[in-house]
């Protein structure tokens, strides 16, 4: 029960994109198209759970016994610059057909703060290694969910009539403030 | 391109917010009261001119292969010591801030300027170019954090000047997207006159 409150509450109310602002850069960057924004999700459902997994086991068996708190954005950000590393390689050699499909963007995920925002986030609530890794798949849907839907919305914008000075950036920042305000109905339906 | 346009370029014409358009989370996140924006926007300065000068100074050292995991390590360090230092003097503002100081590790504006401006240039130019890049994303976050503060609690620097609650939608999080949304519209306007 416990586990599902934590999902509801990363995808619906909490959502990472919209309410907390991670991972702003790809939301805007790749959401042109609705086939490249679910495989931008599926690369950070992937790297995103691994990462959290073994940043909780750096920082609960590695910096925290020594007393080294204060290495932890130093090591938190080579783990996952090395973790995205060898996912790529590994994907490689084990499954090409997936590797085809995330391929272009796992470099992109480096410099994605979701991925360090969250395993930061996981640290600071406190949560137990299970915890936190429903905590990285609730918020890795949630992060895939507004991307597919601004997606679809975006490919819309594409044959509207948008004022000169709005088009592009703007107006899709606007339609993202619209779509901030729709899941604000969702606040309070669970507390995390 | 000489000093003065390397330093000046930042606030105008490669503003990194509202030309660039990099640097998005921390923009949009913190921007809720005018001080936030300028706390965080001078917080990614020190940063950004501190790796510039240490990249510059390094560039012909460190193996090109080899060169973007260097920059995060040395952007990494110098995030960590403002993180520590702003935990240790201004409190009240670190705990508003909360997340986003860590992550100016992944800021797209820091290791951007580092690969494309420090690893290639002399390391007085490069403090000229982080300091106005820095300025110029300080100025942009503040701009956004006075509209929103103004509009959404009356008040500006804290300073209340209608004694009554705002439109609080323009402090939470929909309020960020609009509202830079028009800024950068607005910035479109008088820039591109095409």
């Amino acid at each position: 029960m416990e586990y599902i409150i934590i999902i509801i509450g990363t995808v619906l109310v909490s959502n990472i994109v919209l309410a907390n602002f991670l991972g702003i850069c790809p939301f805007l960057g790749v959401s042109g198209k609705l086939s490249t924004a679910s495989g931008m999700g599926g690369a950070v459902l992937f790297v995103m759970t691994i990462a959290t997994i073994i940043t909780w086991l750096v920082q609960h068996y590695i910096l925290d016994p020594f007393g080294l708190g204060f290495l932890q954005t130093v090591s938190f950000i080579l783990v996952i610059a090395s973790l995205v590393q060898v996912v790529e390689i590994i994907l490689k050699k084990v499954s090409p057909p997936l590797y085809q499909a995330l391929g272009v963007f796992l470099p992109l995920i480096t410099t994605n703060c979701a991925i360090l925002g969250v395993a930061l986030l996981t640290i600071q609530k406190e949560y137990t290694l299970v915890e936190g890794t429903v905590y990285a798949i609730g918020n890795s849907l949630g992060f895939t969910l507004a991307l597919v839907i601004f997606a679809g919305i975006r490919e819309h914008l594409d044959l509207m009539d948008v004022p000169k000075g709005m088009r592009g950036m703007p107006i899709a920042l606007v339609v993202a403030g619209i779509l901030s305000l729709a899941f604000m109905g969702f606040a309070n339906l669970v507390k995390l | 391109m000489n000093q003065k346009e390397n330093f000046l370029k930042g606030f105008f014409k490669e503003n990194p917010v509202f030309v660039m358009l990099l640097g998005m989370c921390p923009t949009l996140a913190v921007t809720n009261s005018a001080i936030n924006g300028l706390g965080m926007g001078l917080a990614t300065t020190f940063v950004l001119v501190m790796s510039n000068v240490v990249i510059s100074l390094i560039k012909n050292l460190i193996p090109s292969k080899v060169r973007i995991p260097t920059f995060i390590v040395v952007i990494a360090s110098f995030v960590t010591i403002v993180d520590l230092m702003m935990a240790g003097f201004v409190p009240a503002l670190h705990e508003q801030l909360g997340i986003f100081i860590p992550l100016i590790v992944v800021n797209c504006i820091v290791l951007g300027r580092a690969e494309a401006f420090a690893s290639k240039n002399t390391v007085w130019s490069s403090v000229l170019d982080g300091l106005g890049m820095g300025l110029g994303f300080a100025m942009a976050l503040t701009m956004l954090g006075s509209v929103r503060e103004i509009l959404g609690n009356y008040s500006w620097f804290g300073f209340k000047f209608i004694d009554t609650d705002g439109i609080l939608v323009f402090i939470l999080s929909p309020g960020a997207f609009i509202v830079l949304g028009f800024l950068i519209a607005l910035v479109n306007q008088f820039t591109k006159k095409a």
